[in-house]
């Protein structure tokens, strides 16, 4: 039997998961205001901050001195084409773990994982070498595989916890039918995994997006995505904080809109899949 | 058919023997300051001249160090051009990593730049990275608070003075402290304040056979001057406080004195980003009577990697960007104020730039400062505020965080110290020094 919740309880909840939720939120909302605040302004106290003027001369700069349109285009590319290539092969990969699973698949899995704990920096010069002698640095696809690489464990645990949920019966029945491994994973598998995978593909199109090392590391001026033009506005000798602001919104803007629209895909992945 | 495009292809062959260099994309890494957003309003100019077209890729400064070295030490071409320091340059023209700029037209005149800045981006006497703008560090003070405590600055105060200054300024009712200064854990934050400082204290890194000095005198005295001075007259949580946070305390009036780079004196003195602008005065960096004072000396310099194979256009790029005309340029679009400063000698000899207010003291600090004589002591390295080598950086790093864990009040200035000391020699021995 369900537990009775009191009307007491509930807006007492409400009112803690709003406050953690504005907490969380505030330094993105700061950052919004001050981009909209003249230099000058944008140092004061918050007090001073909030009853000065508004501006939209930060967004002017910034467009003029920077092509936001090319980073941005770089980080869309970036960001699908890792996740795709991340499915295509993650999916066989979990598939084969959830349905066909041996002694070591357990052990395989948090060697994968692992990999996560590696800091990055660790691997930086024979990754730059081996980007040069491949003609990868400064390349979106260089990029896209690295960024795909990086991703792999999790989109791997992800989709290996979806699948595990998924009745074994079914994917027998459809073998019973005749039809092959492809039809198996693409017609039966696949479909009734669409959920799980819709989770997957918007977290894993947020951690690409997002990530700060590589992207900075192996780019220049072809391939450099919107972490860069972040990068490009942060000075440690000059107050440019509202240019910089300016430049973080508009470079988090798209990732904020999409998280919005597909929180519930979202909350559903991050406490029903492989992160619960 | 054939024979017209034949001909045309001889033609255009024909026409690239004739003019040397063909048109290039140059690559150039370089950091968000002032100066450098100016340059590339004002590129059309250079590719007007010279057909060459140009693509910046700006990063923050420890960002941009960490990406233009990974570059260079693997050769990666990334980069054509690199934006680098004082520290970086003798070390990877040592090392070869850079190619040599002996060869700039006479037109350039690179006689004319200021030779404290020649000497700190050269190895061997040869040039391998020219200043793009140059500074030191001085004093920039409220001319009002210090009239307010019946006082008067000198061109060339003693650290006693400051101090005593600096308490007769503060008023913390109204939040004002007398004086402010980079508190902040890094090499190139706090770490290059305080070795500036412990410059005038007679105190330096290594001797002559390089063991570390910390466990002298000197250094002891610079610290517990700094502590001491800072608890009484300086901002609640200087021990993180860099560049920036000053800055922004001084505009909004909090500071009575500030002692930081040159580059600074354009920003306070703008009434647009300053509460303060018409009453900021300067003076040269504090000393003790030992003969060195405490202000430093910089440069953000264009260096041509060796692993580029545009060196020629690069070089175009370099001696149109630090040029005379290039100076007149930014004067011509921006304003005098706005000009790159430090690095050439002309410049202080312009009768436009002589009415700059800071110009006079920011040329008298940049003289002031030799990399190759910094220490009362001798001391086996060049440099003012660090130690050309490339093992400095890291242990710099790691010495500041503990000093800065003294500001903050966590340890005892002795106990830094004898860490620091430990930190040194340890590194140093295992580089092969000792």
């Amino acid at each position: 039997m369900a537990r009775a919740v009191t009307t007491q309880r509930k807006t007492i909840n409400t009112i803690i998961a709003w406050t953690i939720g504005l907490l969380i939120f505030f330094p993105i909302l700061w950052i919004i205001i001050l981009s909209f605040k003249a230099e000058g302004d944008a140092i004061k106290t918050p007090i001073a901050v909030l009853t000065s003027g508004w501006t939209l001369e930060n967004y002017g700069v910034v467009q003029e001195r920077s092509d936001y349109a090319k980073h941005f285009f770089n980080s869309v590319i970036l960001a699908l084409g890792s996740t795709i290539l991340g499915l295509i092969i993650a999916v066989p990969a979990a598939w084969s773990m959830a349905f066909v699973p041996s002694k070591r698949t357990k052990d395989i899995l948090l060697w994968m994982l692992s990999t996560k704990m590696l800091p990055a920096v660790g691997v930086l010069y024979p990754m730059y070498l081996i980007f040069i002698e491949l003609g990868l640095l400064d390349t979106r696809i260089g990029l896209v595989v690295v960024l795909m690489l990086i991703n792999l464990p999790i989109i791997v645990w992800m989709l290996y916890t979806y699948f595990r949920e998924i009745p074994g019966e079914i994917l027998e029945a459809s073998r019973m039918d005749g039809a092959s491994l492809r039809e198996e994973i693409l017609y039966v598998l696949t479909p009734m995994a669409i959920p799980g995978m819709a989770s997957t593909v918007l977290l894993n199109v947020i951690l690409a997006w997002n990530e700060a090392f590589w992207t900075l590391n192996l780019t220049a001026a072809k391939a450099a995505p919107l972490t860069a033009f972040i990068a490009s506005y942060s000075s440690p000798e000059g107050l440019f904080y509202a240019k910089l602001s300016a430049a973080s919104t508009m470079a988090i803007a798209p990732i904020l809109i999409m998280g919005w629209f597909s929180q519930k895909q979202l909350v559903r992945g991050l406490t029903f899949g492989a992160v619960k | 058919m054939k024979i017209f495009v034949r001909a045309l292809l001889g033609a255009s062959a024909l026409s690239f023997a004739v003019s040397g260099v063909s048109a290039e994309t140059l690559t150039i890494a370089t950091v968000n300051n002032g100066d450098m957003i100016r340059m590339q309003g004002l590129t059309d100019d250079f590719t007007e001249k010279t057909g060459h077209t140009v693509e910046w890729v700006t990063l923050e400064e420890n960002v941009l160090r960490q990406r233009v070295t990974t570059d260079i030490t693997t050769k990666g071409g990334a980069f054509d051009i690199m934006t680098i320091g004082m520290y970086e340059t003798p070390i990877w023209g040592a090392n070869g990593w850079l190619v040599p700029l002996d060869d700039l037209s006479e037109d350039y005149d690179v006689e004319d730049i200021l030779p404290a800045m020649a000497g700190g981006l050269s190895h061997d006497g040869t040039l391998y990275a020219a200043p793009f703008y140059g500074e030191s560090s001085m004093i920039m003070y409220r001319t009002d608070l210090m009239e307010k405590a019946g006082m008067s600055m000198p061109e060339a105060p003693t650290w006693d003075f400051i101090r005593e200054a600096a308490a007769a300024m503060t008023d913390r009712d109204n939040d004002i402290n007398g004086i402010c200064l980079r508190g902040k854990a890094g090499w190139g934050e706090g770490g290059a304040f305080i070795t500036a400082m412990s410059n005038s204290f007679g105190a330096r890194w290594f001797d002559m056979d390089w063991n570390a000095q910390f466990d002298t005198q000197p250094w002891k005295d610079t610290l517990e001057f700094f502590v001491g001075m800072m608890n009484e007259s300086g901002p609640a949580g200087y021990a993180t406080n860099g560049f920036n946070e000053n800055l922004s305390l001084f505009q909004q009036g909090k500071c009575g004195m500030w002692i930081d780079a040159t580059v600074a004196a354009s920003f306070v003195t703008n009434p647009d980003e300053s509460t303060v602008a018409d009453s900021v005065g300067f003076a040269l960096a504090p000393d003790n009577g030992l003969g060195k004072r405490s202000n430093w000396l910089w440069a953000w310099a264009l260096g041509i990697p060796a692993g580029t194979q545009k060196a020629d256009a690069a070089k175009e790029f370099i001696e149109w960007a630090t040029s005379k005309d290039y100076i007149q340029l930014v004067a011509e679009n921006e304003g005098w104020a706005n000009v790159p400063p430090g690095a050439r000698t002309s410049l202080y000899e312009n009768p436009n730039y002589k009415d700059i207010p800071f110009a006079k003291m920011t040329l008298k600090s940049i003289l002031t400062a030799d990399p190759n004589d910094s220490t009362v002591e001798p001391s086996p390295y060049v440099g003012v505020q660090f130690a050309a080598i490339p093992e400095f950086a890291g242990i710099a790093t790691e010495v500041s965080q503990e000093f800065s864990a003294v500001y903050a009040g966590q340890q005892t200035v002795d106990e830094a110290l004898a860490k620091a000391q430990a930190i040194t020699n340890d590194a140093m021995e295992a580089a092969g020094y000792r």
